[in-house]
């Protein structure tokens, strides 16, 4: 086996993305498994307030530079690259998140390592590096394994339970010294959402909307729905990419990150992109013509039919019951 | 202002699925190929683009099963020139077809001062992922993904764009043409093409063909095996005509204190 792991520590806002945590935790099993080092990798324009509660890690490794506040996937695999190989390690995990995206492809550039994208399960079995992925929207499952320890996975976020990665240790820290190469990408500003009208993650009832409503006319059931029942409405990113609801009320990876007491799901086919976005919400029901339907996986209630034969009865028989 | 779009092929995931006998690659006697969803916005934005400050664009995709009508459905939307790369698509992934598109480029001479690379930023079928970042790499272009808007700078020389975070944030950002673009969504949705307009283009319009010879393609990576989503629990699911299940559903909510 190698002799360690390199794991990226995200965060955005001053915020230690709870992926990080999840990584922490998965990281740790394999490093206690086969003996390795567990390494993080902290960089920013200052990081000592983000240090405590990285006490899972063996080290954390610390690299600060003004040119680092906004997470810059060039300068971070370069980053992990300098820190590999001054390490001699080939063996990287980093999160599947939007902000991160990049860096697993740029350091298996650099390193002429494979990229595992997509890993929701990544374990030591018998010397080698196994991982699950979750292909074509989490209906197909593939199986990977590295045997030479040489590899970048991408944690799939929501697949570790963050708490394992949790500690409320200080870790052990060791200075970086990184020369910032000049970027060709220049970060301007952070363009929050806008929330003035719904804040759908502070709903306790969501009647969400997939590509399966149709057509934009369609979205009307789910209205009418949400008139009875409570809540908002909210929505898959199909139909926000169509124009037929607008940003803010998308749920999932790029979305907002909802808990509501129902989510109702109508013809959203459950791609982990979405699942990401509502897998904790306390009661899920899915509506789905297709039985295959990943989201079937993820709700504690399914009905395999056509929304448009169900939600208006379903709308009727609560208007009855609520009198 | 010179634009290159890259399209790729892909399994349609709304259709059923099934395993092929080696356990390691889909059964394609099932699969319908559609392009691939961020694709088809990457060639909006491409031609919301054009519309806009004028230049050309290329299309490029590999062979694959349909991809004739993506192709001709994206000159009939506006691409001015649609290439297919010739040879059999489904081993070589990201790291391999950024080898093969760079050559693309390279014999092509399509690398200009002003060139804008735009790519959908993720495939469905996306083991090894972030093709766009790969591309960037091997170009020595900067590459950014999840891309939901571009503008061109006044300067000309770079573009302005958002990048998707979490949590609704964006990202806005400043990045210097020659650049790889992997877009999530075009800031309109893809425009519909009437079949009839497509039909005529295929009448006057070719699609050029072209191979590229792959000594030197990185292999990817082997896919120990295939399965079906195992260990996660199912819904319970409720039977009936939609009368008795509504009923059931109001049951569970007045249980669950919701109604
Ligand atoms: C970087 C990145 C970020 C992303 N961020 C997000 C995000 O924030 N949120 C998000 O949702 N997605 C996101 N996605 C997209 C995600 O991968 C999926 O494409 C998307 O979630 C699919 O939406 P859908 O389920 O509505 O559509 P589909 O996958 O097309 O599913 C539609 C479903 O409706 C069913 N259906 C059709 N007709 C009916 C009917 N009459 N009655 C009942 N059922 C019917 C079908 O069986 C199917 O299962 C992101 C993707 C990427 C790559
Ligand atoms: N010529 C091309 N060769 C390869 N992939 C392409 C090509 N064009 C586009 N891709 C697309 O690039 C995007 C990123 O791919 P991937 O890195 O596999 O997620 C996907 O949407 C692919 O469909």
């Amino acid at each position: 086996m190698a002799n360690g792991i390199i794991i990226y520590i995200e965060h955005l806002k001053g915020i230690i993305s709870d992926i990080s945590f999840e990584i922490l935790g998965a990281a740790r099993k394999i490093a206690d498994d086969t003996g390795m080092t567990l390494y993080a990798v902290l960089a920013g324009k200052t990081v000592d307030s983000l240090l405590p509660g990285l006490g899972k890690a063996d080290l954390v490794i610390t690299i600060e530079d003004d040119s680092l506040e906004m997470p810059n996937p060039e300068a971070i695999a370069d980053i992990l690259n300098d820190v590999g190989s001054a390490k001699g390690i080939t063996l990287f995990m980093v999160g599947g998140t939007n902000v991160s995206s990049g860096i697993g492809a740029i350091l298996s550039s650099k390193q002429k390592i494979p990229l595992i994208n997509l890993c929701k399960n990544v374990r030591h079995e018998n010397g080698c590096i196994l991982a699950t992925n979750q292909l074509f929207g989490g209906k197909i499952f593939s199986e990977i394994k590295i045997e030479d320890s040489k590899g970048v996975f991408c944690i799939y976020p929501g697949s570790y339970k963050s708490e394992a990665g949790k500690s409320d240790k200080f870790p052990q820290t060791e200075k970086f010294d990184y020369k910032p190469k000049v970027s060709k990408i220049k970060f301007n500003k952070i363009i929050e959402p806008d929330l003035s009208d719904v804040d759908i993650s502070k709903e306790d009832i969501l009647v969400s909307v997939g590509r399966g409503i149709g057509n934009k006319d369609n979205i009307s059931l789910a209205e009418e729905l949400v008139a009875v029942l409570g809540g908002a409405v909210s929505a898959s990113r199909p139909v926000i990419d169509q124009g037929w609801l607008p940003l803010n009320r998308q749920v999932g990876k790029s979305g907002m990150i909802v808990k509501p007491k129902l989510y109702l799901a109508l013809g959203i086919s459950g791609a982990p992109e979405h699942v990401e976005g509502m897998k904790d919400s306390s009661l899920i029901v899915a509506i789905n013509k297709d039985p295959a339907a990943p989201i079937f996986n993820f709700a504690h209630y399914g009905l395999c039919a056509d929304i448009e034969d169900i939600v208006p009865v379903l709308t009727e028989s609560i208007r009855n019951k609520k009198g | 202002m010179n634009i290159v779009v890259l399209l790729k092929m892909v399994p349609d995931v709304v259709e059923e699925l099934k395993i092929g006998d080696d356990f390691k690659s889909l059964d394609s006697d099932w699969l319908r190929y559609i392009l691939s969803e961020s694709d088809e916005h990457a060639l909006e934005q491409a031609i919301i683009l054009k519309e806009k400050y004028g230049g050309t664009i290329t299309a490029v995709a590999p062979e694959a099963p349909e991809v004739d009508d993506a192709l001709y459905s994206a000159l009939a939307k506006g691409a001015d020139r649609v290439v297919k790369i010739k040879g059999e698509w489904d081993i070589y992934r990201a790291p391999g077809l950024a080898f093969v598109f760079t050559r693309f480029i390279e014999i092509n001479n399509l690398l200009g001062e002003h060139t804008l690379i735009l790519s959908g930023s993720q495939a469905i079928d996306d083991l090894e992922g972030e093709l766009v970042y790969y591309l960037a790499e091997r170009l020595g272009l900067p590459g950014c993904c999840v891309v939901t808007s571009v503008q061109y700078n006044s300067d000309g020389n770079s573009i302005t764009l958002l990048k998707e975070f979490s949590a609704g944030l964006r990202g806005e950002f400043e990045v210097s043409l020659p650049a790889v673009i992997g877009i999530q969504a075009a800031e309109n949705p893809p425009r519909y093409i009437p079949i009839a307009k497509i039909r005529s283009i295929m009448k006057t319009q070719k699609i050029e063909e072209i191979e590229i010879p792959l000594e030197g393609v990185p292999p990817g990576i082997a896919i120990e095996k295939l399965f079906e989503p195992v260990g996660l629990e199912r819904a319970e699911f409720l039977e009936g005509n939609p009368e008795e299940v509504s009923r059931r559903l109001v049951e569970i909510f007045s249980e669950k204190g919701i109604i």
